[in-house]
């Protein structure tokens, strides 16, 4: 069996951010998929979710379910990032004042999908945007 | 130690009740940094934070806490209770700070 769903995601619309997460994780509650890989997926979701409403001006997650493994697909229209190893590096962040104060901004994004992912990957161009692509084992 | 049994110490009022205070607490976590607490805090926790706006609901929601303390007195922002009352996730508030409230945790066996 496999499935899609896309989700799309504002830039600044914090309100709304985690949505899309709560979504995905519902879905795969559903489809009996292990608590553990739930979590998972969860976290790596939700940090992408935010790098969308932080950094990007707007994209999308798509999330794929296919028989041996889920795929999150998150891909944004945005500043692109210049230096992709310097952005994975834990603890650094280009975010502002004001969402380091929401408690957001830890560079912690990045490295949190790498430590929950099985299989990642970004490719990023400046002006332009990024693409994640991030699967889990089932 | 459910979330109710912590709600017996008058310390404590959940400011959500309907959200259901049933849920069994088997941890706890401090943190104010949400990629932090996404990384590490377990599922069933009782998250410690002075953030109060509604993504500490969606944090909160995907982890499957047990209940969130917000600790010192300090206000809820707009749309976060309600936020929360509609993901069963309870709002614990109170005047002890976060270490006291680390204390009434550990004192009660967790």
């Amino acid at each position: 069996m496999s499935y899609e769903i896309v989700f799309d995601v504002k830039r600044g619309d914090f309100d709304k951010a985690g949505e899309a997460s709560r979504k995905i994780k519902h879905t795969l509650q559903q489809l009996g998929v292990t608590n553990k890989i739930v979590r998972k997926i969860a976290i790596a979701g939700y940090e992408g979710e935010m790098n969308l409403a932080i950094h990007s001006l707007g994209g999308k997650i798509l999330l794929e379910v296919g028989e041996s493994k889920l795929t999150l697909t998150i891909e944004d229209v945005g500043p692109g990032i210049p230096d992709i190893d310097l952005a994975m590096t834990q603890g650094w962040s280009t975010a502002g004042d004001e969402v380091r104060q929401m408690g957001f901004g830890a560079g912690m994004g990045l490295p949190n999908m790498v430590r929950n992912a099985d299989e990642f990957d970004i490719t990023s161009q400046v002006d332009v945007g990024t693409k994640i692509v991030m699967s889990f084992l089932l | 130690m459910k979330v109710s049994e912590l709600l017996l110490n008058s310390e404590f009022v959940c400011a959500n009740p309907e959200a259901g205070v049933e849920g069994e607490i088997i941890s706890g976590y401090v943190g104010d940094l949400l990629s932090w607490v996404m990384a590490n805090a377990e599922n069933s926790c009782a998250w410690i934070t002075i953030q109060t706006h509604v993504n500490v609901i969606a944090v909160a929601s995907l982890l499957e806490m047990a209940c969130v303390i917000i600790p010192e007195g300090a206000e809820l922002e707009d749309g976060t209770l309600e936020r929360a009352t509609t993901e069963n996730i309870p709002i614990i508030t109170t005047n002890l700070n976060a270490y006291e409230v680390c204390k009434v945790l550990g004192n009660a066996g967790i």
